[in-house]
């Protein structure tokens, strides 16, 4: 399906999105209240059959952190591009592990590089760092002025 | 200090070894020997962490051969080997169990740090947050040898180097 | 962090095969539940080579970022350089010239060789036969040495740029590649005879460590795993890149997803980029190696992401740019994080033997997965 034609099929199914198309994929802004009831009907309506999963990113807007999910249909052949806005306080959102497995380890890698709280997942806790670390590394006001050296 | 002072040398401690003449002789043939057979039968630890290790893997293999000059086994337990290569980065994960791989080598044991990463941290040197700049923090180093990574001749030439340290020393 | 040997109320030992360990290719720690030998849960515990890559690339300037990224899966570095050099492209719009595109695509599938090569021999090792690891890298050290007259560096070859590539070829580089196609073509027989038909290899790899098409798809697989169960997820083929539009070349699929599968995935490929580069090699198309662009790159405002085949899988660079000179975030989709997610499906019920035949036809490295 074309990205028009993508456009007017979730509009459809869901009033409350907005949309943005400058880049190269169709990209969808939701509330992150709703993103787990909105993954679901991507996943499983028929038409749209988003079955694969390959790229959770966070990346921090120093206002507010959002969640980037990259989905796509390997039968269908199209992709797409969800975004959600997060508070900086306190960032929460449900997981998608459910739905696709592959997010277990991509969710806990959010989690242990910005601190982002997923509700729901089965085992958060960090990944990459030493359990004792003190820290959200990747976020833009992290400051460790013992190990790292500023070029 | 005059130049014409004679030197003031320590009081001898107890139990110190009192040169005697012409003993001195015997002890240091003895010492070359066993210092040549070790320097020749160095058995390295397999532990490579990242891009460093498949040189070393290359030097193993049939081009570069590394076991005609005595790093024949390739051990995989720190209890019998002589001689840890760190080809790799060392992150502060991974600090203490390279502390504690060497703490289980047995005496007498040697330190190769290959690379630039294990030399100073490299290119990850500016701007990380995870990464122990030089593995000479956490362990004494023997050799050092620079590239990213390099070549197998270079590895050679320290193990080599190393084999000349450990017979002039 | 290390855990010590423990037992479970239930009669289990809960052992580590620590980051320091033949096998794992690379420092991977598995946590592993078994039930006398039989393996009841493998918890990878990751991070003893995160090198904190997407912190520091935050940093570097858009030319600066790509020797970085050659060290994150250093047996597959052109392709990686690939990935982030086409990111860029996309940013700036430019177009590169016909004879780097074909420079690219033959550098990379010589490198897909090498790669394939070492994980051969690596895997040999792991399952107990050791010969094929030396005539692994025999051939191994054909490749690098052209690799070095060409590119300069034997590993981690810093040669993709945005635009194009760094210098042009070397004169003696075509006649060095044919040599070596036809010497390895000779030498694949060799493969097939060593290991291929061998039955204690087959006893150890058919049945093992099986995954379907759907929880393939699931755990996100890409690349020989997924190809393996039967997903058709070639990125070249897909979303064809350079100019892989205009090549004859099969993907390589099976049906039954387990480690016997992936191999004969892996060596089928190989056999593909021969012929890609037999029907390259004759070819190149003279002009410039490198289009023309400024000293200093700014990307525009904006996302972009690239995608490319390594040898793993699929790798994805996703570059936000707010319009400087330095990338605002970038994200590194790496193959190997998503294959490992899979090894807890894969190894539950198997014995520990067969958890090191699976981990060596998975084709990890771990920098790739750590970054």
């Amino acid at each position: 399906m074309t990205a028009t034609e993508l456009k007017d099929k979730l509009q459809s199914i869901r009033q409350t999105l907005s949309f943005e198309e400058t880049a190269e994929w169709l990209t969808v802004n939701v509330d992150s209240a709703e993103f787990h009831d909105f993954a679901l009907e991507l996943r499983d309506q028929a038409e749209l059959d988003f079955d694969f999963l390959f790229c959770v990113t966070c990346v921090d807007w120093k206002t507010q952190l959002s969640m980037v999910y990259h989905l796509r249909s390997l039968d269908r052949k199209h992709s797409i591009v969800v975004k959600c806005k997060l508070d900086r306080e306190k960032p929460e959102i449900q997981t998608v592990s459910d739905l696709w497995h592959t997010a277990e380890f991509h969710e806990r890698e959010a989690y242990d590089l910005f601190g982002v709280k997923f509700t729901g997942h089965p085992d958060l806790r960090r990944l990459f760092l030493t359990d004792d670390w003190v820290g959200w590394p990747l976020r833009k006001d992290y400051d460790d002025p013992v190990n790292m050296i500023k070029l | 200090m005059d130049v014409k002072d004679k030197p003031t040398l320590p009081k001898p401690f107890p139990g110190q070894v009192h040169e005697t003449p012409g003993g001195g002789i015997l002890v240091s043939k003895l010492d070359d020997v066993i210092k040549w057979a070790r320097s020749n039968s160095l058995w390295p630890l397999v532990f490579g962490t990242s891009c460093c290790a498949i040189e070393m893997m290359s030097t193993a293999s049939a081009k570069y051969d590394w076991s005609r000059f005595g790093f024949e086994v390739a051990r995989a337990t720190p209890r019998q080997a002589d001689v840890i290569i760190i080809a790799g980065t060392i992150v502060n994960k991974m600090g203490p169990v390279l502390k504690r791989l060497y703490d289980q080598m047995p005496d007498p044991k040697y330190v190769i740090a290959m690379g630039a990463c294990a030399t100073s941290g490299g290119p990850f040197f500016y701007n990380t947050y995870s990464v122990v700049k030089g593995a000479d923090h956490i362990i004494p180093v023997d050799v050092y040898v620079a590239g990213c990574p390099p070549r197998p001749e270079a590895l050679l030439h320290a193990l080599i180097s190393l084999q000349e340290k450990i017979r002039n020393t | 962090m290390l855990e010590e040997v423990g037992t479970n109320t239930e009669g289990d030992l809960i052992i580590n095969i620590g980051p320091q360990h033949p096998s794992t290719h690379g420092v991977l720690h598995l946590v592993i539940t078994l039930h006398g030998e039989t393996v009841k849960k493998v918890e990878p515990h990751l991070g003893y080579i995160h090198r904190s890559i997407e912190k520091m690339c935050e940093s570097l300037s858009y030319r600066q970022f790509i020797y970085v990224t050659s060290r994150m899966d250093y047996l597959s570095s052109h392709i990686n350089n690939h990935a982030c050099a086409l990111a860029v492209e996309k940013g700036l719009q430019v177009e590169v010239p016909e004879r780097a595109q074909v420079i690219r695509v033959l550098l990379d599938e010589l490198t897909r060789l090498a790669s394939h090569q070492l994980w051969w021999g690596a895997m040999a090792m792991d399952v107990g036969a050791i010969t094929p690891f030396f005539h692994a890298f025999r051939e191994r050290e054909m490749i690098n040495d052209i690799m070095e007259e060409t590119c300069g560096a034997r590993l981690t070859m810093n040669y993709m740029v945005p635009g194009g590539v760094m210098f042009d070829l070397h004169p003696n580089f075509q006649r060095k590649v044919k040599e070596f196609v036809q010497f390895f073509r000779s030498k694949f027989d060799e493969y097939d005879e060593l290991l291929t038909g061998n039955i204690i290899f087959q006893e150890r790899t058919k049945g093992v460590g099986a995954i379907s098409k759907e929880m393939a798809i699931s755990y996100g697989c890409t690349g020989p795993v997924a190809r393996a169960a039967g997903v058709s997820c070639d990125v070249r083929k897909l979303n064809p890149y350079e100019v892989y539009h205009k090549l004859q070349f099969d993907e390589v699929l099976q049906t039954s997803g387990d480690s016997y599968a992936r191999y004969l995935v892996r060596m089928g490929e190989m056999k593909q980029s021969l012929s890609i580069i037999d029907q390259l090699i004759d070819n190149i198309p003279e002009g410039d190696f490198q289009a023309k662009t400024k000293a200093v790159l700014k990307l525009p405002k904006g996302e972009f992401y690239s995608m490319v085949e390594t040898a793993r899988g699929e790798l994805g660079v996703y570059i936000v740019s707010e319009g400087g000179m330095t990338p605002y975030r970038i994200k590194f989709r790496s193959p190997g994080f998503s294959n490992l997610s899979a090894l807890d499906h894969m190894a539950r019920g198997a014995k520990i033997g067969d958890l090191v035949a699976i981990m060596g036809t998975l084709d990890l490295v771990i920098p790739d997965i750590d970054r």
